[in-house]
């Protein structure tokens, strides 16, 4: 598959800030392509360095089955303890060194701004697992390969967001990357957690129409997507401000007849008390897919850098 | 020439060689200053401030004897006196009027607001680029975290 003006090989993946809307749109083909028909042997002499400074089971889990899929193998750590930045070695140095082992490096790291120092010390291609609270762009790729597959499209789309959009860094990068479509977006969370004012900003230079809101029930009216995520108790100022928002935000199976009938919930998981298990079963839910598809997705995103497809 | 005109003389031409900023707001002075190092400059150095100003009610004024600021320096000024004014002074003379004018990225000068930074935790440069001039927004490259004037702390 070649598209012109399109070119990752040897491309780091760092931000979703950094994609055009073409790319995008050529990494969910090449995605579905690996969903398909995915080659064994495509990445064959291959290795990746999984490089986790700090645990993330599914992350890491689904990077390596990608890559065992497409016929390479996967070297690295998924502790900092283990690595010789406990012995005070320099993220830079330790980067430059395993970069050297692997043809791929993928990292994820409590800080933030550390895949972009990995990108600038090694020479091969640097893939965000995860920066502190910065940037996870495989995420956003798979959310969108999601909406894509579960709605058919990423235009005309009324897109809901829920929970904590103040801090959630997945719903952040995922406003930002629907910018890029003619999607109109609600914002549904409580005014404490409510999308920043900067994204906020972005999206109405862009063109974007959105609106937020408090009021769960009324937010869910026409939507065709709604991105769910976790309040996390430790935001709260205190335990009474959590435990009022708490029920409210709760999507539950007593909200069915407020959905439209072929609505889709996302949620990046793990899922506390937001999401109820009852809705599992429903055609609204595609949350297991989507953790799912973060394999076809991190294929594709593995092959394209690597230059084994086009 | 009339009074004012004197003393807006007198006060840009103080110096016989060597550069003034002028149009700096008044709370900015010593900011600037510092940025510049000027501290372990030789020459003679004046730092004014909340002096009367047409255009900014209040302002402040620095004046380095013996140094003719660079294009890079100029710049710098910028991030705390986008209004500044360069006179490039040549024998109590000015020889050239420059207007600053911020770059479009800011290397090793700044500091990163955000604690959990990259840059904040190891040994990395840091670097900026401007989102926007007024009112100032700086992107850190690493972390991406957007500051703005009242988040500037210099390096």
């Amino acid at each position: 598959m070649k598209v012109t003006g399109v070119d990752f090989k040897g491309r780091d993946i760092i931000s979703i800030k950094e994609f055009s809307k073409k790319e995008l749109l050529h990494v969910l083909a090449v995605a579905a392509q690996m969903e398909r028909r995915p080659d064994p042997h495509l990445l064959e002499g291959k290795i990746l360095a999984a490089l986790f400074f700090e645990p993330s089971t599914r992350t890491k889990m689904s990077f390596e089955a990608a890559m065992y899929r497409l016929g390479g193998e996967v070297i690295g750590f998924a502790s900092e303890k283990v690595t010789s930045v406990s012995k005070g070695e320099s993220l830079h140095d330790s980067i430059r060194i395993l970069g050297g082992y692997s043809d791929v490096v993928v990292m994820r790291h409590p800080t933030e701004g550390a895949a972009r120092v990995g990108a600038e010390a090694t020479d091969v291609p640097v893939i965000n697992g995860g920066d502190g609270a910065n940037q996870h762009p495989t995420q956003t790729f798979l959310d969108l390969y999601t909406i894509k597959k579960a709605k058919g499209r990423l235009d005309k789309l009324k897109v809901g967001f829920m929970g904590d959009l103040k801090y959630g860094r997945t719903v952040h990068s995922l406003a930002q990357a629907l910018s890029h479509f003619k999607v109109e977006m609600v914002f549904i969370a409580p005014p404490s957690l409510q999308m920043p004012p900067g994204i906020l900003e972005e999206l109405n230079a862009k063109g974007v129409k959105f609106k937020t809101i408090q009021d769960l029930k009324k937010g869910l009216a026409g939507l065709d997507v709604l991105y769910n995520t976790r309040i996390q108790k430790e935001r709260f100022p205190d335990e009474y401000e959590y435990q009022k928002v708490k029920g409210i935000y709760t999507l539950s199976e007593k909200l069915i007849p407020l959905f439209k009938k072929d609505l889709k919930i996302l949620h990046p998981l793990p899922r506390v008390n937001e999401l109820s298990p009852a809705l599992d079963g429903t055609s609204h839910a595609v949350y297991f897919e989507q953790a799912k598809n973060g394999v076809p997705v991190r294929m594709a995103l593995l092959a394209l850098v690597l230059g084994a497809v086009k | 020439m009339s009074q004012t005109g004197q003393m807006k003389e007198y006060k840009v031409s103080a110096i016989k060689n060597g550069t003034v900023i002028d149009h700096i707001p008044a709370g900015s002075a010593f900011k600037v200053a510092e940025l510049l190092d000027l501290s372990h400059t030789k020459g003679t150095i004046s730092v004014a401030t909340n002096l009367k100003s047409r255009m900014l009610r209040k302002k402040g004024i620095i004046k380095i004897g013996n140094k003719e600021l660079t294009e890079n320096e100029t710049n710098r000024v910028a991030l705390f006196a986008p209004l500044a004014t360069i006179n490039i002074i040549e024998d109590y003379a000015v020889k050239e009027k420059r207007k600053v004018s911020l770059p479009t990225e800011l290397h090793h000068l700044v500091k990163c607001v955000n604690p959990n930074c990259i840059t904040n935790k190891e040994d990395v440069l840091t670097c900026f680029r401007v989102v926007r001039k007024d009112p100032l927004e700086l992107r850190c490259h690493y972390c991406e975290r957007v500051m703005g004037q009242d988040d500037l702390r210099l390096l």
